[in-house]
Formats: C-alpha cells, structure tokens, sequence
C-alpha cells in the first residue's frame, strides 16, 4: 500500500475495465513523473469528456453535437441502417469502408441476467425512426454470442411486419485467411448451414 | 491408443515426475497420499480439460507455485503427438501439439480420450440426477467434439431465459414486451435444447447394449434363485422432461432422434406451460431437467440395488462407454482409480478378465495384491514424490 493521493489514483485506475493491480501501479507513477503539461491535458480530456460528449439524438452514437457526423453526413446513404450494439462497433464497420449507410446503436444487448429487456435498448427510437425516415434497409450486426443472438432474432420479429423493408443479418463464419482445417466445429457448422450458392 | 510419457511439473503434489509408459496392463502402486491419483488425473485432463474430482483449475497446482504444466506424449495408430498444456488460474490456459505455436487447449481434445473410473462413480447409481446428465455429456462430447459447444450455449440461454422469467413472475405483469422477448429466447431453448437432446436418447439407444453386456459380465455369479440364472438384466431409460416424444427415441433399435422434430415439440411445451413458468420463476422442460434411469430386472437401480449391484452398475456405465468409444474408433486409455480395494475377490477377478485386452489400462492400488494377476504388467511403486519402475 502506498501512501494517501498515489494509493488513490491506483485504487481508481485499477477499477478501469482492462486494467489490473499491476498496470494502475505503472500508470499511476507515470503520471507521477509526467510533465504538468501532459497531465493537465489528460485532466481536460476526462473533463471533456463528460461534459461535452452527448449521445446523437438520432441513431444513439457518441457524437459532438446534438446530431453525429455520419447523421449530418448527406453523402450517406438513408435508406441504409446498420443496427449495432455499442458505438465501438460502429467505428468497427467504419473501418471496412465498405458500409454507406448510417447506423443505429442500441447500447448493449437483451440480457436478462443483467436486468436489461427492449425497454432499456434504443428499440423504440429505431421502431420510430423506420416510420419516418426513408429506410429500406435494416442490416442487424449485433454480436454473434448468445445475447447478441437473441437480440437479432428480437428484432427480426420485431421488424418483420413492416412494409417494404428488408432485414438482413450479418454472415458468421470462416474467417478470412484461416484455414479450414484449423476451424472449430461451431464455426464450420455455421458457416456450412449459412452457405451461399455461387 | 496409449499414452507413451507423462511429465508433470507443479502438478498437485508433483514438483516435477516423468513416467514413461508402455501399451498393456499398468500398475501405479503406494500408500495414501502419495500421489497415484494425481498421475492418472493429469491424463483425464489432457483429455477432457477437466478434473474428476474438482471443478475449477486452481487446485491442480501444487501449493506455492505459478502455473501446472502437463506434458503427454500419446501413440494413435502407430503416429505419436505431444500435447503440452499450461495450466495458470486467472490466466488463459495455454496448448501446443508437438512444440508447435500454442493453441487453444479445446484443440487438443480428442488426442488423447481416457475412460476412468473411480470411486467417485458410485454417485452415478446413487447420486442425483445432474450427476447422471453429466456423465451423458461428458460422453458425448468425447464422441463428438460439437457437443461442447451447444452445451455451453444451451447453459447461457436457459441461465438467461431463468432470469427472465423470474423477474418478469416476479413483476406480475405479462406486457407484450416481456412476452415477446420471452419467445425469443424459448426459441433459442429450443433450437439448443432439441440438439442437445437429440444427441443424448442417440447416445443412449448406442449405449443400453454395451451396458447390458458389461453388468453381465462383471456381476455373473452375483444372481441370487430369485432372478434365475440369468441374473437382472441391466438397461437405461432416458426419462426426459420433454414429453410427446416418439416412443421408441433412445430406444436400441428405434429411429434416431430428429432435432428438428424435438424443437417443435419442446416449443410446443414450453408455450403449454408458460403460466406455470411465470409463476414458478424457473425454466421447467428441456435437456436440464432429464435423468437417466438405471434399471435393474424391473426396478430403478437407485434405491432397489445393493451395495454390490450398485458398484457393478457404476463399472458398467464405464466400461460400456469405454466399449462404444472403441467401436467408433481410436481404443481410450483405460484408467481404474483405486477400484479394485472396494470390489470382492470375484468381481475383482472379472473385471480384470474384461479389461486385460484393452490396448492400455492404468490401475492405482494402495497396496500390491489389489492389483489382480490378469492385470500383472509394468508396475511402478509411487513413494516420497518419487515413482520407480518396480517391475
């Protein structure tokens, strides 16, 4: 244990996500030797971060404004929505290049055990937002575990019943530059009952 | 298949053993505590991941030290792979086949595929049902690898599908959003559920008659005037919680289960007894809720069955296992715990007689004469965290 502030800032540094005993202990004296400069901007981008970070009104991302880049972005495509469950997914399919739509994040997944059902999910945003936009597509990209499942299959029948609106799921399956022998049976499975005529 | 070399570094009471091994009959002898169980619980781990007798991994590291480290080199068909596994607790468990890079340890199962029995086992007679719903699992991933993953994922989903009935019972309201999620997942329960239990009555159509065959054979002699010559015929029922299934599914010599017809099936129970679920706050049909009869002559073995006939059972739901596994290809390492100290003179002397073709058996006695003459190959005494070649 040390003493007062420096045992501080390790105990809160520890309770970060990703972070044990042992790299709290390093950052806590990194920061201890860190020019004043560094740390006062460090301070100000915690600071900034809670005070001026709002979440989009539209689609639920981290954004600036009251309405995100990609919202306000009128290159991309309406019709398109991409629903996610936290906004790092968003920079996630970001990174493909290949996605441009826009997005809806939901804020997590239905998991009871946690006490979280659509009531506490963005659904009913998404549900008005599909009755006053021009979308015509939904592509759901939540994760491929037993939660994010789940959540699909929610949304699917959620959403099956509207007019002229297509609902697309995301492929599962081999990774790219794996080898097939090195798969395990559950992906292989999926992949082979998701298989698609070429 | 055998297992040719066995080292253990910090392995429960092993600071560090090698014990080279030969094909046939194998006798691990000493005094309590010396460690025998430990050596064969190193090989149930390279084969399942798991130990028999503890449920995390923590406790398989000797006192005082980092990490486990498992190293077997195992002979399949004339072909010798070294598995290398790294135990850590709150650390990812590391892997290597033949000092290559690491894997994942789930990739090493099916190299080596052990069937033990230990002591322990008598609660598959007379424990409680999940004791029994292991032991077919277990089995069944050891035939086909898959089944791991639709079992953990048949866990996650009823674990959360519970929680959600419980609070949506506990809040006294059915809105349609809870109702509606509550679909959800009992679809899912039911894709999972069905695969699940469709291996499992496959599993035990494939097994009733290795089961039969083996209590014959190890409790001939044991029958009483009463049940004839012949003795009490051995066999297993599947009673399953999912009720309007065809008669003869897991039945030797029925159809094979169909998954998809349990789906439907299972969907239709559960949406039958939804209320009661509401109100009950627990999921009450599916996979989870099923025991494995074991019937002896006319009745259940629980509770009708001696002391004897129990042990007897026990060994036969092992060596069945051992016999289909074998039929399905690679021949498992036998491994008999400390059996033979708990069994009489003449079941010792049948079991030995069924067991001593098997390509490798490890057996572990506190004292030398346990170990019965059919079974008299290497022998290895274990003493003072030292194991030597005895004869």
């Amino acid at each position: 244990m040390y003493e007062g502030p420096v045992q501080d800032l390790i105990d809160e540094l520890g309770r970060l996500p990703g972070i044990g005993p042992k790299g709290a202990q390093r950052i806590a004296f990194h920061l201890l030797s860190a020019e004043p400069a560094d740390v006062t901007r460090l301070q100000d981008a915690l600071q900034r971060v809670k005070e001026g970070v709002v979440f989009c009104e539209v689609c639920g991302n981290v954004s600036e404004r009251t309405r995100c880049r990609i919202c306000q972005d009128t290159r991309r495509d309406p019709r398109l929505v991409c629903v996610v469950e936290e906004p790092k997914d968003v920079l996630a399919v970001e990174r493909t290049r290949e996605f441009r739509g826009r997005y809806h994040v939901l804020g997590g997944a239905l998991d009871p055990l946690s006490g979280v059902g659509p009531d506490q999910l963005r659904i009913r945003d998404l549900v008005s937002r599909i009755g006053t936009d021009e979308i015509t597509e939904i592509i759901i990209a939540t994760d491929p575990n037993t939660e994010g499942e789940a959540t699909a299959t929610y949304l699917v029948r959620l959403l099956q019943d509207f007019p002229g609106l297509s609902v697309t799921r995301l492929a599962s399956g081999l990774p790219m530059g794996g080898d097939l022998e090195f798969a395990d049976e559950l992906t292989l499975g999926r992949a082979l009952s998701g298989r698609r005529s070429v | 298949m055998y297992v040719r070399h066995l080292q253990l570094t910090d392995f429960r009471s092993w600071q560090h053993v090698d014990l080279p091994l030969e094909a046939g009959p194998t006798a691990l002898v000493g005094a309590n505590g010396q460690g025998k169980t430990n050596l064969v619980e190193a090989l149930g781990y390279v084969a399942t991941l798991g130990s028999h007798r503890v449920a995390g991994d923590a406790p398989l590291i000797r006192h005082g030290a980092q990490r486990a480290v498992v190293r077997a080199a195992v002979v399949n068909e004339d072909r010798e792979l070294l598995v290398e596994l790294e135990i850590a607790p709150g650390r990812a468990n590391r892997a290597r086949v033949n000092r290559g890079s690491a894997t994942r340890p789930r990739d090493v199962l099916g190299i080596l595929r052990t069937v033990l029995f230990a002591p322990e086992d008598l609660a598959l007679v007379r424990g409680d049902p999940g004791q029994r719903r292991d032991f077919l699992d277990e089995l069944l991933v050891a035939r086909a690898p898959r089944y791991a993953g639709v079992r953990s994922d048949y866990e996650k989903v009823l674990k959360q599908r519970s929680a959600l009935l419980k609070s949506a019972g506990a809040a006294k309201r059915s809105d349609s959003a809870d109702l509606r999620t509550l679909e959800v997942w009992d679809g899912h329960l039911a894709k999972y559920g069905a695969e699940l239990l469709a291996g499992r009555l496959d599993l035990v159509a494939d097994l009733v008659p290795h089961v039969t065959r083996r209590y014959a054979e190890v409790a001939a002699g044991d029958t009483s005037e009463v049940d004839g010559p012949a003795g009490r015929v051995a066999e297993l029922e599947y009673r399953g919680s999912v009720t309007g299934l065809p008669e003869d599914y897991g039945r030797p010599g029925g159809q094979r289960a169909d998954p998809v017809t349990i789906e439907s099936t299972l969907l239709s129970r559960l949406a039958e007894i939804r209320q009661q679920e509401l109100e009950r706050g627990v999921s009450l049909v599916g996979p989870h809720r099923d025991d494995l009869e074991l019937v002896l002559g006319q009745a259940p073995a629980k509770g009708y069955a001696s002391h004897g006939e129990s042990w007897s059972f026990a060994l036969a739901l092992r060596l069945a296992s051992y016999h289909l596994l074998s039929e399905d290809g690679a021949e498992p390492v036998l491994i008999l715990d400390d059996v033979f100290a708990e069994l009489d003179a003449r079941r010792r002397a049948r079991l030995a007689r069924s067991v001593a073709g098997a390509e490798q058996v490890l057996v572990t006695a506190a004292v030398a004469e346990d170990v019965p003459a059919e079974l008299s190959g290497a022998r290895f005494d274990v003493r003072e965290g030292e194991v030597r070649r005895a004869g």
